[in-house]
């Protein structure tokens, strides 16, 4: 696994209060992870805060899993 | 019920440390006071639950403790231990739609509106946390707790400065008798002990400032050397339920609220009028929705906040009111062992009215070394006292000149 995609998992659990184990890629924020709308947001926030990277509404709109947020995360690090 | 506040958690070990003299106030731990004239506060003991400490992972998920403030943990924490002790578990849809929430709050989230605060100052308005609303509004311990046991009937708040655990409890008994619910969880959380909160009621003159390496002997209600109230954070919460309700399941029944009144000054913002007719109307109207006089009240709890004008407004209101009786009463500030709760105050005072009925002893009012004035009523001094006591009241005083008083009786 990436450093990356380390830290997004690092940070999901510490945000959801979610058992390591079940932040696999697949998983849905919603769907697996009980967050809610909220949730997304602030987790958005605390990704932006970590990768000093900025993530706009609409990306942050289809960043539903955890794959989606390294997937998202890498390509601006990549770009930069 | 349930208490949550400066001597710890529950009820029970909170009540045998108030009747037994102890004070709850210390040191403020949580921040730095080098540039604040008062450096004392009634702060909730961090430990665990079993020392009477709070550990909040013992209690909320740690996913959820960043979506509340610190008064609606306080509140979630209280509401818990009442509604345990209550056994109130409806098993129904019906049972919940009959079943409310009424905990209120003087200020709401102080410490998380401070911290969102610093934040846009630095220009990081983009960064403030989806939660920060949800923690601070108020009626929030309302909606969690509602949240939290699925209880659909009325979710309203009340915010009376000071007055408010006495509105809030006085409120949800009277939404009961008109038939909006069968049983309300009511009461008042507070938690403002930090630089906005002390800094704030620092800049009023509020609190007192003569006393900080000796806390203790800070909170002196109608003593000559009080200089101030001392401020306190903490919840108090009770199980309201209509009387036939509670008797149907054998509930366990502490006590009867048989009155309830309520004043206001139309004076200042922060000061009661010098004759204390406010308080003397609200405690007025409040014997009089009970149908009874003063001579059958055995037992005050006073608003009695240590500040130099407010306690002897309030005394020479009761004395007033009371007439020839006041020489039986007995009138005690707890305020003087927990500090002045503000939001929260009415509804722990409200439990400890409550006890003083149950157990029959008076609580006491610590550090009344001198009385600033004599008076025909027994204000307490030092050590609780053991007394017949079958009718209390209590009396809440806020800025913007509210004012609240409730009674008790013995369960019937």
């Amino acid at each position: 696994m990436s450093e990356t995609a380390e830290k997004v998992k690092k940070i999901v659990v510490e945000h959801l209060g979610v058992e390591e184990a079940k932040v696999t890629p697949e998983a849905s924020f919603i769907d697996d992870l009980g967050a809610d709308s909220l949730d997304t947001v602030e987790l958005v926030m605390a990704f932006e805060e970590a990768f000093g990277v900025e993530i706009p509404d609409d990306a942050a709109e289809k960043i539903q899993t955890v794959k989606d947020a390294i997937e998202f995360i890498e390509k601006q690090q990549a770009a930069a | 019920m349930g208490i949550t506040g400066p001597l710890g958690l529950g009820v029970e070990r909170f009540w045998r440390r108030l009747v037994n003299g102890e004070s709850g106030i210390s040191a403020i731990q949580s921040f730095d006071v080098k540039d604040l004239p008062a450096k004392i506060a009634g702060q909730v003991p961090p430990g665990t639950r079993a020392e009477g400490g709070l550990d909040l992972n013992e209690w909320i998920p740690v996913k959820e403790q960043k979506k509340m403030g610190r008064f609606i943990q306080l509140a979630w924490v209280a509401a818990a231990e009442a509604i345990e002790d209550s056994g109130w578990a409806p098993e129904d849809e019906a049972g919940r739609c009959a079943t409310g929430v009424m905990i209120g709050s003087g200020i709401g989230g102080l410490e998380v509106i401070q911290e969102a605060g610093l934040l846009v100052a630095a220009g990081k308005s983009r960064r403030l946390s989806p939660f920060f609303i949800p923690s601070a509004l108020v009626n929030l311990a309302s909606g969690q707790v509602s949240i939290r046991y699925g209880f659909k009937g009325p979710n309203h708040s009340a915010v009376t400065a000071c007055a408010t655990g006495v509105h809030a409890i006085g409120d949800a008994a009277r939404l009961i008798a008109l038939g909006d619910a069968d049983v309300m969880v009511a009461g008042g959380a507070e938690a403002a002990i930090c630089e906005l909160g002390i800094g704030g009621f620092c800049a009023a003159r509020a609190l007192s400032t003569t006393y900080n390496d000796t806390p203790a002997e800070a909170s002196r209600p109608w003593d000559k050397g009080r200089d101030g109230f001392v401020m306190g954070e903490g919840a108090g919460v009770v199980v309201l339920e209509e009387y036939e309700h509670a008797k149907a399941r054998g509930a366990k029944i502490y006590a009867e609220i048989i009155g309830y009144g309520m004043s206001g000054d139309a004076y200042h913002i922060t000061s009661p009028t010098e004759d204390g007719e406010g308080g003397y109307r609200a405690m007025k109207a409040a014997l009089a929705s009970a149908g009874i006089t003063p001579d059958q009240v055995q037992y005050v709890n006073a608003h009695g906040t240590s500040t130099p004008m407010g306690d002897d407004i309030e005394l020479s209101a009761v004395e007033r009111l009371w007439g020839d009786a006041a020489r039986g009463l007995a009138m005690s500030s707890t305020k003087s062992a927990t500090g002045h709760l503000l939001g929260a105050a009415g509804a722990v005072e409200a439990i400890f009215s409550i006890l003083a009925i149950r157990d029959n002893v008076a609580p006491p009012t610590l550090n009344l070394d001198e009385p600033s004035r004599p008076s025909p009523i027994d204000r307490v001094a030092k050590t609780a006292q053991e007394r017949k006591i079958e009718v209390a009241l209590s009396n809440s005083f806020g800025f913007g000149g509210t004012n609240a008083s409730v009674v008790f009786r013995a369960a019937p």
